[in-house]
């Protein structure tokens, strides 16, 4: 527990987050592990956790008919992903496969759900550095949608 | 530390000089990618070297067709061998990709200014290119490679649309091997067979190993690429003096006379295509540039 708490304080995404909060956390926590092309989640899944990779790499990724699955993005070491745990309908919308060996730490989101209503300066605080990931992420977005790099590979 | 590019002495300084187009043979022909491929050019008039600093270009003229400014992407340290990495995107380049080894190029350059490879020794460099922008920036990797004990971390972030459009493969994988070279590819969308990183490559800066506060930026790719990645460097702590960007306009001369290149008080054959991003920045956001 003690090293859980170590992990959850210096992770930049908590940073300055009051320690009765991050023991709070702590009980929602636990050490995962997945093998390499072991889905984490798949699209359509209840939504009832978000993670912080410590070692390995995820791909986000959407199957398309007759095409295979399409990657949308890559997470590694030290990011964090997955935050449809935190809007309804509480669903995954995409599949999270490990790339190669992960190892995470997984947050419970129902858990941290429940303790966000009954706390709101806690719900504040998570919302506030979650609300960064999701701007980050539709910047990432919308980058990538530009489509910068001119011709299009025959592929 | 430098806030300039750096104005080269191997550029033809007489404009006679210059505007003098050197007969060079195809010594041989390698398909990148696709619709991108390298010519390894070498003089037929004798020259024993042909010199040039990382971030310079040639004016390459297919003759009977036309002259375009094409960057030279192969080994400043190695001077008897001219490489020039180009797309087919008009006419001239779609000639010069029919071309044939023991074909003549005329070459005139190299012109303009190039990257501060001089000014960084000490600092960490930090290397970001976007799909053909790396071929501009692989003389800068050759260099510090040769150099390497001179400079602190080295980093290159290269991004492409897909990883078909990945550049200089064989270069990749030897640099991606070493452990005094930091390599981060990624790509902006790709199937169940990749195994490397997705999503745009400002992505890999966040993390990539290196001290904002000592280092040099390097970045090359399209413009709005640019953008974005000076911002994601700014974000980090690097600072606009540090960081520096290679320009593209439409080159003619190559020696700041005909005009057509200007991009506010600047001509990019002759000041550029490396700059500062300090000095160029209130022109670089503007959209009317």
């Amino acid at each position: 527990m003690e090293k859980l708490e170590r992990i959850l304080k210096e992770h930049p995404f908590l940073a300055g987050l009051d320690d009765k909060y991050i023991n709070l956390l702590v009980g929602c926590a636990s050490n995962v592990a997945f093998k390499a092309g072991e889905y984490i989640f798949r699209e359509g899944e209840d939504a009832n956790h978000f993670y912080f990779i410590r070692h390995g790499k995820v791909q986000v990724e959407t199957y398309v008919p007759q095409q295979g699955p399409l990657i949308i993005r890559t997470r590694g070491e030290g990011e964090i992903f997955g935050w449809s745990w935190l809007v309804p309908p509480f669903k995954w919308h995409f599949d999270a496969r490990a790339v190669e060996v992960t190892r995470a730490l997984a947050l419970d989101g129902k858990c941290l759900r429940d303790k966000c209503e009954e706390d709101h300066d806690l719900g504040y605080e998570i919302m506030k550095r979650f609300a960064l990931i999701i701007a980050e992420r539709l910047e990432q977005t919308r980058f990538q949608l530009l489509d910068i790099y001119g011709n299009h590979s025959k592929k | 530390m430098a806030t300039t590019a750096k104005n080269n002495k191997t550029a033809p300084r007489g404009t006679a000089d210059a505007m003098l187009i050197h007969p060079f043979s195809i010594r041989r022909v390698v398909k990148e990618t696709f619709d991108t491929f390298s010519l390894e050019l070498e003089p037929q008039s004798g020259e024993k070297s042909y010199k040039f600093a990382p971030g310079q270009f040639n004016m390459l003229y297919v003759y009977g067709v036309g002259e375009v400014p094409i960057s030279i992407s192969g080994d400043p340290t190695k001077h008897k061998t001219l490489i020039h990495t180009t797309r087919e995107v008009g006419t001239v380049t779609r000639a010069m990709r029919n071309l044939k080894v023991g074909d003549t190029l005329g070459v005139r350059g190299p012109f303009g200014s190039s990257w501060p490879v001089k000014d960084a020794v000490g600092n960490d460099v930090v290397i970001v290119a976007g799909g053909i922008g790396l071929a501009p920036l692989r003389p800068v990797i050759y260099y510090i490679l040769a150099h390497r004990e001179k400079y602190g971390k080295v980093v290159l972030m290269y991004g492409t649309r897909t990883p078909e459009d990945i550049l200089f493969r064989k270069d990749l994988e030897k640099w991606r091997s070493r452990f005094d070279l930091e390599t981060l590819l990624t790509v902006d969308r790709a199937t169940g067979a990749w195994k490397g990183n997705v999503g745009v490559v400002t992505t890999l800066i966040g993390r990539a190993p290196f001290d904002p506060l000592n280092c040099v930026a390097m970045v090359c790719g399209p413009e709005i690429m640019m953008r974005f990645t000076v911002l994601e460097l700014q974000k980090r702590g690097v600072e606009e003096d540090k960081t520096f960007i290679s320009m593209e306009r439409n080159m003619k001369c190559g020696i700041g006379l005909c005009g057509h290149c200007q991009l506010g008080p600047t001509f990019v054959c002759k000041e550029g295509p490396v700059y500062c991003y300090r000095n160029l920045k209130d022109v670089f956001i503007k959209r009317e540039m």
